[in-house]
């Protein structure tokens, strides 16, 4: 036994630990486990050596450790990576809020920078006043602060003919939850002065899909935000710095990011993204369009497929998070045995008007295999129904709007395993 | 202040709006020529079409130039960038093929998504004769026009495409919710379960670097 000292002399305090280590282990005689950790009993550099100042990182990034933490595409989803989508890690992260960096990406013409001095938002069309605003002008409106989940219409899209990816950032991950800052919508409709005839709004973006979509005046005067920060930062380019509409409960696609132009008119524009997409196509051939409000739903974030049982029996954590384009969650509903018997989950953190909400559900593993699901209820009595009972509505190729109960089936080893059960 | 000042104030702001504040006379009007740059868009009663007129003959040369490379000569599709002719009759198959033809409620969408996003990567590079041609001959591709037609402005909304009657509005709420509000069993909701289906059959997670079809663009 010895001990390395990096001092001149041994301490008091090293040589009483030195001394201990040695006849905890000639007690014992199992020497290794006797003598405890090594990064309880030795030194560690960190423990010693001086750290990063205080500028190493100006804008501070997650641990070195977590590089896994991070958005994953699937490749094959799209032709290329410039109109594609990723994934926010749900697996990886706790609470109600995602954070910036791992908020899911979208985008039909990739990624905009625009410097704010150059960028201008106009409303324009049935109004008293055609108005451009600038940045500067925007910030000096009123403003609110609401935490919102935005979730692509097409989460959970590659499941509706039966499981098929392993990974709950896969089947889940096109939702993220943060706090905007920004105007009531309303307020800058007010201010260029929408005249009766005023029924509908085109949102359009400065990026080069120009993506647009129509979104009814009710809707626009009710809840809508003109937001530039999220989580108290200016958003991320890839959430359409420096300013993008915020349509809360309401599928993702009418976000519009890079938000340049508000026009005002008497019926809708039915353009691509309201026709040849985020339309549901039914079995009978008919499609539903406008389907704007996404449904209740929930998904358990652990254990899952990319977050396996890793501890075998015992207490165990099951959590996961659910969301309602409706109103508030009240009650998520939990199995571990595959719907015979449910449990109500504990639901831990804000529960917020259109936002997600965090769920626990604590167990005595007894190390056979189990099938889990979560079932939320939202504030209107919507119970979130099962994908086969989705699939008796809708047929399988509708894509967008499946928000039915997801099931993984966890092995005697703590694998888990994107499944459906009968 | 007088009341008949007052009354001549307030008169004279109803008779020239464009001059009149909001409640906080933040941002400034917007000038004709900057309201015309911006607004493109096109509705399916045409209101927002540009003057112009382009030939299904024109339009096929143009396409081959600025679009085959991802949409292939025909309209077919390159790899996964989308397909926009064929499919009639499809949107009840196992695997519907939801083109321009067969899917797309409006010719006046085609006009206005190429207008404001096409080619890709080189987006509002095309004059409005380009794009009534290139519209013409993508309806001619989808068999809604001749091959001698020339499309303008003047008869844009004679074209009717098919599937138009096909979409209607969101009846979630009529449909489904009375079924997804019941309370729902807790407790010896089964006698037994059995795993139906499993996504490691399917395998295509980005680990197992899978390749299959499928397209959410």
């Amino acid at each position: 036994m010895s001990i390395m000292f990096k001092g001149k002399k041994p301490s008091r305090r090293a040589f009483l630990k030195g001394a201990l280590a040695t006849s905890a282990g000639a007690l014992s005689g199992g020497a290794a486990l006797a003598a405890g950790e090594k990064v309880i009993t030795e030194v560690q550099p960190w423990n010693s050596e001086l750290g990063d100042g205080v500028d190493a990182m100006p804008y501070g990034q997650p641990s070195e450790f977590e590089a896994h933490v991070k958005r994953r595409t699937v490749e094959w989803l799209t032709a290329d990576p410039v109109s594609s989508i990723n994934f926010t890690p749900l697996h990886e992260l706790d609470g109600i809020l995602t954070p910036n960096g791992l908020a899911f990406e979208r985008h039909h013409g990739g990624t905009a920078h625009i410097d704010p001095k150059e960028h201008r938002l106009m409303i324009n069309g049935l109004v008293e006043r055609q108005l451009v605003f600038t940045m500067d002008d925007l910030m000096r409106f009123p403003r609110e602060n609401h935490v919102y989940f935005l979730e692509c219409a097409a989460n959970s899209g590659m499941e509706w003919r039966g499981a098929q990816l392993n990974g709950c950032q896969f089947t889940h991950g096109m939702i993220h939850n943060v706090m905007y800052t920004g105007v009531k919508l309303r307020t800058l409709l007010e201010e260029a002065g929408v005249k009766p005839s005023g029924k509908w709004l085109l949102a359009e973006g400065a990026d080069s899909s120009g993506m647009t979509r129509s979104i009814p005046m009710e809707k626009a005067l009710d809840d809508c935000l003109v937001a530039f920060k999220m989580n108290g930062e200016a958003l991320r380019p890839e959430q359409g710095y420096p300013v993008r509409l915020v349509v809360p409960g309401w599928e993702g696609n009418m976000w519009v990011k890079w938000l340049r132009r508000l026009e005002v008119g008497d019926q809708p524009w039915h353009h691509r993204e309201e026709t040849s997409k985020y339309t549901d196509l039914l079995e009978n051939g008919q499609a539903r369009r406008f389907t704007w409000e996404m449904d209740a739903k929930s998904v358990i974030t652990n254990p899952s497929p990319q977050a396996p049982l890793t501890h075998k029996k015992g207490p165990t954590v099951l959590t996961g998070l659910a969301w309602s384009g409706r109103g508030t969650i009240p009650r998520v509903d939990v199995t571990i045995d595959g719907g015979i018997t449910w449990h109500k989950a504990r639901i831990s953190g804000p529960s917020l008007d259109k936002s997600m909400h965090r769920f626990y559900f604590e167990f005595d593993w007894d190390g056979k295999p189990l099938l889990l699901q979560s079932r939320a209820h939202d504030s209107t009595g919507y119970v979130q129904p099962t994908k086969d009972q989705l699939r008796k509505h809708r047929g399988v190729n509708s894509i967008y709007h499946n928000n039915g109960i997801q099931t993984w089936a966890i092995d005697a080893e703590g694998n888990a395993e994107n499944v459906e059960i009968s | 202040m007088s009341k008949f000042l007052k009354a001549f104030l307030v008169a004279s702001m109803l008779a020239s709006p464009a001059l009149a504040a909001g409640k906080y006379g933040l941002g400034r009007v917007a000038t004709a020529d900057e309201v015309k740059a911006w607004d493109i868009d096109v509705r399916p009663d045409g209101v927002g079409l540009p003057k112009g007129k382009g030939t299904v003959e024109e339009g096929e040369e143009l396409f081959v130039d600025n679009c085959a490379s991802c949409h292939g000569d025909f309209g077919e599709g390159v790899d996964r960038w989308p397909v926009l002719s064929g499919g009639h009759g499809s949107l009840t198959d196992e695997r519907p093929v939801k083109t321009i033809g067969s899917y797309w409620p409006y010719a006046s969408t085609l006009f206005d998504y190429i207008r404001r996003a096409m080619p890709f990567g080189a987006a509002q590079t095309l004059e409005a004769d380009e794009i009534y041609a290139i519209t013409a001959y993508l309806l001619n591709m989808n068999d809604v026009v001749d091959d001698d037609f020339e499309l303008s402005d003047e008869n844009f909304k004679t074209i009717k495409l098919e599937n138009e009657a096909n979409f209607f509005m969101d009846d979630r709420a009529e449909k489904e919710l009375k079924e997804f509000v019941e309370e729902p069993c807790m407790s010896a909701c089964k006698a037994k379960v059995e795993i139906t289906k499993r996504a490691v059959i399917v395998d295509v997670t980005p680990e197992e670097g899978g390749e299959v079809g499928g397209s959410l663009d």
